[in-house]
Parts: C-alpha cells; structure tokens; sequence
C-alpha cells in the first residue's frame, strides 16, 4: 500500500525546481483575474464557499501533497476553528478578524499536538492515529454545552472588519474572504518553493535519505503539519463567518474525505489542483442539488473513474500533457 | 415655475404611488414555493421527493395559479448540510425569487434557513425539524413549524402513555444533547402526570449493540422503555429489542419518541409491533385524509408521513393567505395566515400562534400486531387524541422573543 502511494506520487509531482515557473506565474494571474470577477457572474456566497474549500484543500495538499504525510483528520482543523470562530465572534462580541485568528491559533496549537503524537508513525498508521484524535474532537464538539450539540452555533454576526468594513455587504465579504484566500495561498507557494519545501520533498522521496543527510526529519514533518492545520483552521474561521454558523458538519469525518476527494481530484501535489478540485466538488453539491440524481453517487462515480482513468488529477494530468513532465 | 415645481412633485408621488402598488402584487409576476430537504441520505424517505410531490398537490388543486399569476415548484437536496441548505436558500431567494421554503428536516439545517429566511423575510414552513427552539429562542416572524416539535412528542407520548397506564419509564436515550433534551422533556411530562422514571441509560451516539443497554432496560422493571433516540440509533433499538422478545412478553412496552410511518414500514410490523409513537398524522383516519393519502400514493406508491401531509397543508395555507392579501410580500403573507384558522384534511380548526406555531392535535398510536393489519400501509392504531392546547407550548411558555 506504501510503496503504491509512493509510485503514485512520485508520478504526479510538480516540478521541483526552488523557481516558481514560468506557466504556474501565468496560472496564477488568470487564477487571480477570474477570482476578482467571479462575484459579478456567480454569486458570491458561492463563490465564498469555492474559496474557503480551497484554501482547506491546498493546506491539506501541502502536507500529502509536498511532505508525502496522509491525514485522515483534517476535520478536526477546520471545524474546530470555525467553532472557535463561530463562539468568540458570538458570544464574547470579538470582531472578526479576531474570531479568525484565533480559530488559526487554536487549530495551529491542536496540529501541534496531534502532530506530536502521529509523526512517530508512517503510512496507515499515521492516517488511522490522525483519524481518532479529530473522532475525539468530533465527540467533544458533539459533547460541549458551548457547541450546541447537533443544531451547531447559528446566527453568528459577520461585524465590521477593523471596525470599519461592513461584512454584511456580499461584496466586503467576497473581498475579504478573497484575501484571506491568497494569503494562505501565498504562504502555501512561499513554503513549497523555499529551502524548507526543497526539504519536505526530499524527505517524501526518500526519508532515510534525508536523515542520512542529517536533517531532522520529524521536525520537518512536525512543522509542516502544525502549518498545514493552522490554514485549514483560517480556511474552517472563514467559512463560518461567511454562513454565520459552525456545526457538526465541519468536525465530521466526512469532511476529512471530502478534502483527500478535493485534492486527489484536482491533483495531489500540484499548487492549482486543490483550488480546481475544491471548485468541483462544491460545484457539483450545489448545482446537482436541485437535480434528481442522488449527489453522493455522483460525486462517488466521478472519483472512481478520476482515480481509474487520469491517476494525476485534472491539473496534474494538464500539467503532464502541456507543460511536459518533470525536467 | 411654481407650477412646474406642483407637477413635478404631483409626477414624483404618481411614481412613487405607483411603485407601492406594484409592491403590493405578485413579485416577479411568479410565486415560487422551493422545497428544500433531504433526497438522498437519512431522511430522504420521512420527507424527501414525497413533500414536494405533495406540494405540488396543493398547487394543483388551486388550478396552478393565483392572482392570475403561475405558481412554480422547485426542489433540492441539502445533502443535511447546513452550509449547503443556507446557500441554497439564499440563492434562491435573491437569485430566482423564492417567495416561500418548505419542510427542511434536519434541525441543524432548519436553523441556519431560519436565519437566512428572518434576513430576506421570506416565509418559511418546517415540517421536517424537530426541534421546539423554532418557535422558542429561534423564532422568526415569518418562520412556521407546522408538524410537530420535540415538545408536542414529549407530552404525546409522556402524557398520554401515563394516562393509558403505563405508570414507570426507563429512559433508553441517545447521548448527545437531542437525546438528554428528549428524555428530560419526556421525563417531566411523566411526572407531571403522576408516573414515575425508575432509571436512564445512556448509550453512544449510532450504536451497533444496544444488548446491554437493553437488558439494563428490561431488568429495571419499568413497564415503558422511553427510546429517547433518532434515526438508525431508534431502528436499531427497536430492532434489537424484538429480538430480545422484551416487548412480546407483555410485560414491557416501548415508546419511540421520533419515529415515523416510513420507519414502521421500513421496520415492518413484525418488528415494530407494539410499539407506542406520537403522530400529527396518520392516513387512515377518517374520510378526507383517506381520500387525500390515496391521491398521494398513486403519484409515489407511498402512504404520506406527516410531514409529507404538512408539507401539503402548509403550502395550501399559504396559497390562501396570498389569495386574501392580495400580494406575495412575506410579512405581510405571514400576518394573514396567522389570522386566518388552518382547515383541510390535515388539520381541523388549526390555529397559528405569534410565534409560528401552527397548534392542531396530535395523536398517541400503536403500531398494529401482523395479525391485526388488514392490507398494506394498516399500521396504526389510534389510541388517543392529543388536544393541541396540550400538545404545543404557549407562546410565553415557548420563549420566543419577537419585537413588535
């Protein structure tokens, strides 16, 4: 099963030249351009949601994608941020971009110490211990009085942004949800394309090669999971202050599977396949809704044959075909 | 110039005249009902494609058009997403001019449309939802609960087994805040109606073996067991408990505190016999609802639960309200149905409190033994009615809060 992922990956990888390259700069300026549109043709709640899954996904991709580590707990991140979001922001009145922090922080602190504990094992083991640790947080937020059990934290209030910016206003939000968006994605380029990413990679190929050559892997490793869980914990605040609520749904760990969806999708360790596969899934939940086909089933038979038929991903697949394979 | 000035202000009210009186018809020139449910996962079979089947029958039946304007149904799934659900309603209403959603089971789901729906003024009729915080500290002006809450299942079924004899419970309750709050509710209106709890047990959410729980059940001694659960937990129970033969011996009876016809038909008599349940309604109870629930299953092949019979009587009310007040505008639509009595065959001199609550009776059944069903769907046997006085909570016991 290891060595399978491995060859997998491997096949997938975007080049791994320290430069960003010349077709991902172009990419994410029409990225950009389209994002800076996208309210005025879709609607915006929409396409907040696109951005907020996005951002989740690309976070999740930085950690299987570039340091090879599998997370089944993903969830965790993002729902226990949008609850901490969703309670500081309602209850203790703090504005948003607060709430938002300190979602961040508090995911970043629970990726520390999930972290901690699942680095020390590899491969399934790692995925399975991910797994019951964000079960955990899912029964305490089934548990706690804060919470709400099952009907969630509702009617959270958007507030004003620096105590200035109506986030009422569709556009405001989008705006800000847009930034926060290319913030994380920013950050997620920066890291993949510096020496620390250049070091992810060569322990994903090959990390006894790597702890021969005398880095410390597990502080790697470490590093790239608390990072990787504190933007799913900014992408987890957003979204609820973008619906104005926090429930069960973003602890679950069906979450946790729609994001590995997401990413594999779109393409695992490309920078562009987790906002792509984000996109589709959320697209198709949305659209295929009013539809008579069962959603699930849908999604279902589009990951099978994406997994059967075109093993890179949409985006990895375009960038084996057009931009030619790995130098 | 003067004169000039009087006539341009005369224009200026003439527009603004007119602009009002437009306001006061049909927006959009179309009244659009969505219905918004599950239609693929847990309760895809209590509400799902049967609701907006038999909204669509209450479209019919008043010729598709009102005020000489067509009526449309649209539909969706939330997948029980609230994420999903509060997008899909707000798109709907700023985008295609949603005038009304209906049913939206899944409390979690219903609160977030409340929110949305409490934004935009949109009338929005739950059938689906359990929860009594709808029309509690959730309230909205133009919110509706129509089929039933957890409070009108709580006194059914607490109060009325009591009544019937079955003097001490033993709560079976899922652990979660649901389950707590069900079993607490039930528990009070035991007592108040002088029966006693001998003993709760609490098990996980989504358990595969109740065995032990059961046996905790059975040996307690408790001439009721309370399941306090939902979903699968309550089908598995019961389940399990025949296969225990806790109910065949006669001496213990079960009290489903959230089940469904669709779960009883899923069960099957066998299984389910017995078993006691609270209902806003049941086909086969007179005349006009017999009538109805045939028209109902010659379109799906289903005998209608109840909240696929409030979805229908839900939308009928509406449709009449915007016939009286002569425009689809929510508050405006939502006053009028709170004044006017809800009479069709769901509900007889059914009432609509401030705070959304549409009272009407309920009724305490059980489910028939294999012998005693004539044909298919003969699962009920009514053993009381349940005044909705009784049922519901009054507005000021409810804790709703509406300004004005």
């Amino acid at each position: 099963m290891a060595t399978e992922i491995h060859a997998v990956r491997r096949e997938t990888a975007a080049p791994t030249t320290g430069r960003p390259s010349m077709p991902g700069l172009v990419a994410l300026a029409v990225l950009l351009l389209v994002l800076i549109a996208a309210p005025y043709v879709l609607y915006p709640v929409f396409v907040m949601k696109v951005l907020c899954f996005a951002l989740f996904a690309c976070a999740f991709n930085l950690l299987i994608g570039f340091a090879g580590l599998l997370s089944f707990g993903h969830a965790a991140f993002f729902g226990g941020a949008a609850y901490i979001t969703a309670h500081t922001v309602k209850v203790w009145g703090l504005p948003p971009e607060l709430g938002i922090l300190l979602g961040t922080a508090f995911s970043a602190t629970l990726g520390l110490a999930f972290g901690a504990l699942a680095i020390r094992r590899q491969g399934i083991y790692f995925a399975m211990i991910t797994l019951a640790l964000s079960q955990m947080v899912f029964f305490m937020a089934l548990q706690l009085k804060f919470t709400g059990g099952e009907d969630g934290i509702q009617a959270v209030p958007r507030g004003h942004l620096f105590g200035m910016i109506d986030l009422s206003q569709p556009m405001a939000m989008y705006y800000t949800v847009l930034a926060v968006f290319l913030f994380g994605f920013l950050v997620i380029w920066r890291t993949v394309h510096s020496p620390f990413g250049q070091v992810l990679k060569a322990i994903r190929e090959n990390e006894p090669r790597a702890i021969s050559l005398g880095y410390r892997t597990d502080h790697y490793k470490l590093m790239a999971f608390v990072l990787s869980a504190a933007l799913a914990g900014l992408a987890g605040g957003t979204k609820a202050i973008v619906f104005q609520l926090a429930t069960l749904t973003d602890v679950q760990w069906q979450m946790s599977g729609a994001v590995v969806l997401m990413t594999l999708l779109g393409g695992i360790g490309t920078l562009f396949g987790p906002v792509v596969g984000a996109a589709l899934v959320v697209t198709l939940e949305n659209y295929l809704a009013a539809s008579n086909l069962p959603v699930p089933v849908v999604i279902g038979v589009i990951f099978v044959a994406c997994v059967l038929l075109f093993r890179r991903g949409i985006v990895g697949e375009i960038a084996a075909r057009f931009v030619g394979k790995r130098p | 110039m003067i004169a000039r000035l009087l006539a341009g202000a005369a224009l200026a009210a003439l527009a603004v005249g007119s602009a009002q009186a437009q306001q006061g018809k049909i927006s959009g020139d179309v009244v659009k009902i969505g219905v918004l449910n599950d239609r693929s996962g847990l309760y895809a079979d209590l509400g799902g494609e049967g609701s907006a089947v038999a909204v669509r029958m209450a479209v019919e039946e008043v010729g598709g058009k009102i005020l000489g304007k067509p009526i449309e149904v649209v539909s969706a799934d939330h997948q029980n997403k609230p994420d999903i659900g509060s997008n899909l309603s707000r798109e709907w209403i700023d985008r295609d001019g949603v005038d009304v959603i209906v049913d939206v089971p899944n409390s979690g789901v219903a609160l977030a449309v409340q929110e949305v729906t409490r934004e935009k003024k949109t009338i929005f009729l739950m059938q689906g939802p359990a929860t009594s915080r709808l029309t509690g500290d959730a309230c909205s002006p133009t919110g509706f609960h129509w089929a039933y809450d957890t409070r009108a299942l709580a006194v059914g079924t607490g109060q009325a087994i009591v009544k019937e004899g079955g003097k001490s419970w033993f709560f079976l309750t899922a652990d979660y805040a649901f389950g707590h709050q069900l079993e607490t509710d039930t528990a009070a209106q035991v007592k108040k109606a002088g029966g006693s709890v001998v003993g709760a047990v609490r098990a996980p959410l989504n358990t595969a073996d109740f065995s032990s729980f059961l046996l905790q059940a059975q040996s307690s001694g408790a001439q009721v067991i309370g399941l306090a659960n939902a979903g699968g937990d309550t089908i598995t129970s019961i389940k399990q408990a025949s296969e225990f033969g806790l109910t065949q011996s006669g001496q213990q009876k079960l009290a489903g505190l959230l089940i469904f016809l669709s779960d009883v038909h899923a069960l099957g008599l066998q299984v389910a016999q017995d078993l006691v349940l609270t209902t806003g309604f049941y086909w086969d109870m007179d005349d006009e609802k017999r009538a109805w629930s045939e028209k109902y299953k010659a379109k799906t092949g289903k005998m209608p639960t109840m909240v696929q019979a409030g979805s229908y009587s839900s939308v009928k009310h509406y449709l009449k309200a915007v016939e009286a007040a002569g425009t689809d505008d929510g508050p405006t639509v939502a006053a009028k149905m709170k004044e006017m009595p809800v009479n069709d065959m769901f509900a007889k001199n059914g009432k609509i409190l401030p705070n959304g609550r549409m009272v009407h009776d309920m009724y305490l059944a059980r489910v028939k033994k294999p012998s005693e069903s004539k044909g298919p769907w003969d699962y009920y046997e009514i053993i009381r009615t349940i005044p909705g006085d009784e049922a519901f909570a009054t507005l000021a016991e409810s804790g709703c809060k509406l300004p004005g």
